[in-house]
C-alpha cells in the first residue's frame, strides 16, 4: 500500500485535513509547529511537506530560508523560517509583526492525497 | 508535588485571571509573566522619565486582589518577572500593598542583576555583543541602546524562596525559570540534575503563556467556550512527571491537541531549547490524555547549558505610525491603492519620502503577504498604510495624512472617526549573548515593611 496519489487520484488535501498548527516569533524569525493527528499522517508529512515546499508556500514573506525539525515524540515537525517578519515584533510595518498568523496560513497549503487519508484524519472528539 | 498555575502570559493579559485561578484551585506557586521581547524597552523609557517607574503596573492592580487569598492561603506563593526594568521600586509599591492588607510581615524577595545597561562598556571591553544571527558587533549601535537585560535562570529565584520569599518579583528572567526555580527549592534538585530540570522547564515553557495551552489560540476553537477559559496549572513531580491541568469549573480544555500546539510554540531546533540553567531536548517528549483536563507529559532530557546568557537588546530605531480607512465598493482595491498614492504623493510634494512604507489591504489577502488573493466581488476593505523614519516629524506629517480622505478623497470611505494615529518611536532588537561571569544575578529577602522603608 502506498501514500502517493494513484494516477487516477490526483486531487489535493489542506494540510489542515491531517495536521493541526501554531507559530510564533522569535526576533525576525517564526516558526511554525505542525502536530500530525495520526502516526501515518506524520510519516506522511515527513515525505511531503518538506523546506522547500513551506518556503515555496511562504515565499512571499521574503524567509531567507527554511529549516525543518522534527518531534518523533509527538508527531510534530518544526519549520523555522528566517528573516520572515519583516524586522520582527517593534520593527515590522505588517499587521501580523509576529508571525501569528502563519499557522493557520499554513492549515491551506495543498498536499497531494494519500491514498489512506481516512488513517491520518482527525478522529472526532 | 508541587502545583504551579500561571495566570499571566503577557503585559496585557487579564487582570482578573489570578484572582479566579486561586480561588479555584489550591496551589503552591502562582506565576505572572509579562515581560514580552520588547517590553523591556517601553519600561526603560518609562524609567528614564521617572526613576520609580520601569515596572509591570499591572502586576499591583492584581497584587491588590489577591491580597486577601494570600492572607487566607499560608502555602500560596508568587513569582513575577513584573519587576521589568526596576524591580526594588515594583517591590517597594507591592510592598506597600501587602502592608495595607495587614501582611507586612511577608517576606518579598528581589531578583535582578539582569540589566547590562549601568555596566555596558565594561562588558563591551569584554565582548563585543555580536548579533546573535548576522555576527555583527554592536560598534555605533550602542549610542541608541535603551535597554539591554540578560535572561537570568532559575538559581536566584530558587534562593530566594529557600529564603521563605513568598514574593518573588524579577527583572529579566528566561520564562521558564518562574517554574523551575520553584521546583528545585521545593524537590532540593541539584543543578546538574539535568533531566529534572528539564522536565520542569518543559512543565513552565508549557504555562508561560497562559490560557495558550488551555484552549486559547486552538485551532479547534470552535469546540470549546473561551469566554471563561481556565489558566493552566502544572502538577509536577519529584521524579518530574508533569501533568498539565487546569481548575474545576472553568472553561476551554486541556488535551492532547492543546498542550502539543503550547509544546511547539516558539521554539527552535527542538533538540536544544537553551535556557540559561539547562539545554532541553523536546524530541521524545510524549504527551498522553489520562483524564478529562488532565495531560501527562514525560520524556524530556537535559543537558549542561552554555557558559553565556542570552542577551535581548533593544536600540533606538526611529519612529512608526499606522493609518486605517475602510474602504467600501465594487471598486475597494483600485480606490484604496489610489488612495494610499494620493497621500504619498501629497508628502512628496512636502519633500517627505518613505523608504520603509507599506500598505495592506485587509480583508484582501494582506495578512499573510503571498499566501492568499483577493475573493471575487469584494466589496470592502480596510487599507492600512504604516511607516517608519529616522524623523519624529516625517512620521507626525503622516499622521495627519489619511483622515482628510474623508472629505476629499473618493466615495465610499468610513472609519476616520478614530482620527490621527499615534507616532511611535521605533526599538529594534539585537539578540547577542554575554559570558555568564560578567553578570552578577542578586537575590534580597526582606519583610514588606522593610521594602516600603526602604
Amino acid at each position: 500500500m502506498t501514500d502517493r496519489p494513484t494516477a487516477r487520484e490526483t486531487a489535493t488535501i489542506r494540510l489542515g485535513d491531517v495536521a493541526h498548527t501554531r507559530s510564533g516569533d522569535k526576533g525576525n524569525h517564526a516558526n511554525i509547529g505542525v502536530i500530525a493527528y495520526t502516526r501515518q499522517g506524520y510519516e506522511f508529512l515527513r515525505r511531503e511537506l518538506t523546506s522547500e515546499r513551506m518556503a515555496e508556500y511562504f515565499a512571499g514573506l521574503g524567509t531567507s530560508r527554511v529549516e525543518r525539525f522534527e518531534l518523533p515524540g509527538i508527531g510534530a515537525l518544526n519549520f523555522v523560517l528566517y528573516d520572515c517578519l519583516a524586522g520582527g515584533a517593534s520593527r515590522s510595518l505588517r499587521i501580523d509583526t509576529q508571525g501569528k498568523l502563519l499557522g493557520t496560513a499554513a492549515l491551506e497549503l495543498p498536499l497531494p492525497r494519500p491514498a489512506n487519508l481516512a488513517q491520518m484524519e482527525r478522529r472526532q472528539p | 508535588m508541587i502545583r504551579i498555575a500561571n495566570a499571566a502570559g503577557f503585559w496585557g493579559d487579564s487582570v482578573t485571571a489570578p484572582l479566579r485561578t486561586v480561588r479555584a484551585t489550591a496551589l503552591d506557586v502562582l506565576t505572572l509573566e509579562y515581560l514580552a521581547e520588547l517590553t523591556m524597552s517601553i519600561l526603560a523609557r518609562q524609567r528614564e522619565k521617572d526613576p520609580a517607574a520601569g515596572y509591570a503596573t499591572d502586576f499591583l492592580r492584581v497584587l491588590t486582589s489577591l491580597a486577601e487569598e494570600l492572607a487566607r492561603q499560608p502555602q500560596l506563593h508568587i513569582v513575577t518577572n513584573a519587576g521589568g526594568m526596576n524591580p526594588a521600586a515594583c517591590a517597594a509599591a507591592a510592598a506597600r500593598i501587602l502592608c495595607q492588607a495587614g501582611l507586612e510581615a511577608t517576606p518579598v524577595a528581589v531578583v535582578d542583576g539582569d540589566d547590562l545597561l549601568p555596566h555596558l562598556d565594561r562588558i563591551l571591553a569584554a565582548t563585543p555583543l555580536a548579533h546573535l544571527d548576522t555576527c555583527q558587533p554592536l560598534g555605533e549601535l550602542r549610542q541608541r541602546v535603551v535597554a539591554a537585560n540578560a535572561y537570568l535562570g532559575a538559581v536566584p529565584i530558587a534562593e530566594a524562596l529557600t529564603q521563605q520569599a513568598r514574593v518573588v518579583i524579577t527583572g529579566r528572567v528566561a520564562d521558564a525559570s518562574l517554574t523551575l526555580g520553584p521546583a528545585v527549592a521545593r524537590f532540593g534538585w541539584k543543578w546538574d540534575d539535568y533531566d529534572h530540570l528539564a522536565a520542569a522547564t518543559v512543565a513552565g515553557h508549557l504555562i508561560e503563556c497562559g490560557a495558550q495551552s488551555t484552549g486559547g489560540f486552538y485551532t479547534h476553537w470552535q469546540e470549546i467556550d473561551l469566554a471563561e477559559v481556565g489558566y493552566p496549572v502544572a502538577e509536577l513531580q519529584a521524579d518530574g512527571l508533569i501533568t498539565l491541568t487546569k481548575p474545576e469549573g472553568t472553561s476551554g480544555v486541556v488535551n492532547r491537541e492543546t498542550v502539543c500546539e503550547q509544546l511547539v510554540y516558539e521554539i527552535g531546533d527542538p533538540a536544544c531549547y537553551r535556557t540559561p540553567d539547562v539545554d532541553v531536548d523536546f524530541r521524545y517528549v510524549e504527551v498522553e490524555e489520562v483524564a478529562p483536563n488532565r495531560v501527562q507529559v514525560r520524556g524530556a532530557r537535559g543537558s549542561q547549558p552554555s557558559d553565556q546568557y542570552k542577551v535581548s537588546l533593544a536600540y533606538r530605531d526611529g519612529y512608526l505610525a499606522s493609518s486605517q480607512m475602510l474602504v467600501y465598493g465594487r471598486d475597494c482595491l483600485a480606490k484604496a491603492d489610489a488612495c494610499a498614492e494620493i497621500v504619498f504623493r501629497q508628502l512628496a510634494a512636502e519633500g517627505i519620502t518613505f523608504a520603509d512604507a507599506l500598505v495592506e489591504k485587509l480583508g484582501a489577502g494582506s495578512a499573510v503577504p503571498g499566501v492568499d488573493q483577493p475573493p471575487e466581488g469584494l466589496r470592502e476593505v480596510m487599507l492600512r498604510i504604516t511607516v517608519r523614519h529616522e524623523s519624529k516629524a516625517a512620521v507626525e506629517r503622516f499622521a495627519e495624512m489619511l483622515v482628510p480622505l474623508a472629505t476629499s478623497g473618493p466615495a465610499g470611505l468610513a472609519g476616520y472617526a478614530a482620527l490621527r494615529p499615534v507616532v511611535r518611536p521605533v526599538f529594534s532588537y539585537w539578540p547577542t549573548l554575554v559570558p555568564k561571569d560578567l553578570l552578577q544575578p542578586r537575590v534580597q529577602v526582606k519583610a514588606a515593611k522593610d521594602w516600603v522603608q526602604g
